[in-house]
């Protein structure tokens, strides 16, 4: 019987099978940030340990890093504390640091692709969640726990059950104004923001491989909020002209080795998976979240759904103010957020330089746009997007996650609501009692203009 | 880590599902460099309202609920993989977590900090639910070692799974980076084989 892509890239790094089932698994690339980090460096202080390969591992500064003069000293005590920490303990182990200043540093899961330290056929981890973005390059890429990251550090292991596999295919050809951010919110409202637990899921089909590397890995980013481990993409021709070139990629000779043995990361024909879904392009529209958790989202023009009374899904809805049965559409709005791991690359900037340029945000929004990384902001800059944002009163600020888990003071304020193109929407997340309407960029500029919740499709000539 | 066994606690009902970390715990909260002391902010925002005031109908609020073991919602624990969350829930004192789902990442980094993700059928759930609403001083019994648990005084038990090198590490309160450094020789090994560019 065929292998899954999963499969391949998981049996390559099996150092041993262990009793009761787990397997050691090498972890091959591990990138770390100043807030689940600090407690694993103290661990292998406490063990009297080092680090096992220093060229193994990264480190960068974005969860809880101001997003405008971060050339200024932090101001916030606690954050300040908390980035120093990082600085210190790279440098006490030796650890290569992308911090603030520096022209690498960014949203972990933006420069790893960046830099080239993310390449297919890799095993990938970071004590965040959404690691799983990595995986649009064919590689094996998952969240992991502080413990885990000391484990990492430690010893370059971790011992792991093997999870189930999944393929989702979508083939077909996507309308105008519907993009990756659509295709995976659309998913996840399929199958529930527990459906992928205990899975990995391979994303195939020709829609997916007609997406340019940056929309795959808004899809692979997502994949966690289905509960699932980690999500990806076989490689391909775009894979490689993506990666060639970038700093941490090989070259001559053993970057066509590379791409002779990447060739083969790919499902066989026989493969079977635990799960399949499938679905079509066309039935895919601009969407938006109406509750607290990314599985409850719909079609912009569709109305929110009359569950009958869930004691959670209440709770969900009267958050947000909502009510069963409504549309979001005319639904007036406070906050757009451009930014987060999902969504805060180059080319979402320039899709939303292209729909606002010319135009003006409503006077009742307020914008921010943050970059995932330096590289970005600067190249947007080059571009000349900053003129544009600029003009039509969007703020182009410096790179973090800023709003999207709201750890620094890029907060929506209570009460209010946020067009963000980030991931999550629960309670809280930007900040307490902020209600956060998931969606693409596009969709995200769309409501800056208008100040309130457009279908994109109806602005678009 | 320390070791579990068994463990006979009254408990705290949270009959919420899709309990995300962000609610156990805000990532505001998140910037400690130590482990210790996030059990004061555990469920920050449903605890206390904007002017740090306790919301009164908040089940932590009431002191009618007590106990080490937490009974959930399906899906707990899931979103961010911040283990400040585990962190939170075992300094607070809960030791057992029982719930008709977990997500993944949560059940893995709690028993790497000796809290037990004990999962139940949602039929078990909606009747150790009913139990406590019934009696608040209910009382549930887990063993490890045996994989059993039961709503004591009621005809409500079960098992549980728990793949047997995790047991073997809770019992004994072994993190697994015991294990993981006596395997150097092996991953050595490894490493000398392995093709990777
Ligand atoms: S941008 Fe948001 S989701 Fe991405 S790494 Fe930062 S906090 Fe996590």
């Amino acid at each position: 019987m065929g292998k899954t892509l999963f499969d391949k890239v998981w049996d390559a790094h099996v150092v041993k099978s262990i009793e009761g089932g787990r397997d050691v698994i090498y972890i091959d690339r591990h990138l770390i940030h100043e807030v689940t980090s600090p407690q694993a460096f103290n661990g292998l202080r406490k063990r009297g340990l080092q680090i096992a390969h220093l060229d193994k591992i990264t480190a960068t500064a974005d969860h809880n890093v101001p997003t405008i003069n971060q050339h200024l000293p932090i101001a916030e005590p606690m954050s300040q504390k908390q980035v120093s920490a990082l600085i210190n303990n790279c440098k006490e182990f030796g650890v290569e640091l992308y911090g603030l200043g520096h022209e690498n540093q960014g949203i972990v899961h933006v420069i790893g692709p960046e830099l080239g330290i993310t390449k297919p056929g890799l095993t990938m981890v970071c004590g965040d969640s959404h690691t799983s973005t990595h995986g649009a390059f064919g590689n094996i890429a998952f969240g992991i726990g502080t413990s885990q990251v000391e484990q990492v550090m430690a010893t370059q292991c971790l011992i792991l059950d093997r999870p189930k596999t999944m393929r989702i295919t979508i083939d077909g050809l996507l309308d105008p104004g519907v993009g990756a951010k659509d295709i995976i919110l659309y998913i996840i409202s399929k199958l529930t923001a527990a459906g992928g637990t205990g899975y990995f899921i391979e994303y195939a089909g020709s829609t997916i491989q007609a997406l340019s590397m940056e929309e795959r890995m808004t899809i692979c980013n997502m994949s966690i909020e289905m509960g699932a481990r980690g999500g990806l993409i076989a490689p391909d021709d775009k894979t490689y002209s993506y990666m060639e070139g970038r700093p941490h990629v090989p070259k001559g000779e053993e970057w066509k080795d590379a791409i002779r043995y990447w060739n083969n990361l790919v499902s066989d024909t026989d493969a079977v998976f635990d799960q399949e879904y499938s679905y079509k392009a066309e039935n895919i529209g601009p969407m938006v979240t109406y509750g607290t958790n990314p599985g409850m989202g719909i079609k912009v023009d569709e109305l929110i759904p009359q569950e009958g009374s869930s004691p959670s899904f209440d709770k969900s809805l009267q958050y947000m103010g909502f009510s069963e049965g409504q549309s979001l559409v005319g639904h007036e709005i406070q906050n757009v957020f451009i930014g987060s791991c999902t969504n805060s690359r180059i080319e979402d900037l320039r899709k939303v330089a292209a729909y606002i340029q010319g135009k003006q945000k409503a006077e009742n929004v307020k914008v921010y746009i943050v970059p995932g990384s330096q590289k970005v902001r600067n190249q947007a800059m080059e571009e000349g997007l900053d003129v544009i944002f600029a003009e039509a009163g969007f703020q182009l600020r410096e790179p973090g996650c800023s709003a999207c888990l709201g750890m620094n003071e890029d907060k929506i304020p209570a009460g209010e609501y946020c067009v963000s193109t980030s991931n999550r929407n629960f309670e809280g997340r930007q900040g307490p009692g902020a209600r956060t309407i998931l969606a693409s960029p596009l969709m995200a500029a769309a409501a800056a203009i208008e100040g309130k919740i457009v279908d994109v499709r109806s602005t678009l000539n | 880590m320390e070791k579990l066994k068994t463990i006979t606690s009254s408990a705290v009902p949270l009959p919420i599902e899709d309990v995300d970390t962000d609610q156990i715990i805000p990532a505001r909260f998140l910037k400690a460099v130590t482990r210790d002391g996030f059990g004061e902010n555990l469920f920050r925002d449903w605890r206390y309202n904007n002017n740090d005031v306790e919301i009164q109908d908040f089940v932590l609020n009431n002191p009618t609920y007590h106990g080490s073991i937490l009974v959930a919602g399906k899906n707990f624990g899931c979103g961010s993989s911040r283990e400040h969350a585990t962190w939170a829930l075992y300094d607070y004192g809960f030791r057992v977590v029982i719930s008709s789902f977990f997500a993944d990442i949560f059940r893995g980094n709690a028993m790497n900090n000796g809290l037990l993700p004990l999962q139940v059928s949602q039929e078990e759930l909606d009747q150790i639910l009913m139990a406590i609403e019934k009696d608040p001083e209910t009382s549930i019994y887990v063993n490890l070692e045996e994989q059993v648990w039961n709503v004591e005084g009621k005809d409500i038990q079960g098992t549980f799974h728990i793949d047997g090198y995790k047991k073997m590490c809770l019992l004994n309160g072994y993190d697994d980076i015991d294990y993981l450094l006596s395997l150097k020789d092996e991953i050595k090994t490894f490493e000398k084989n392995q093709v990777v560019y």
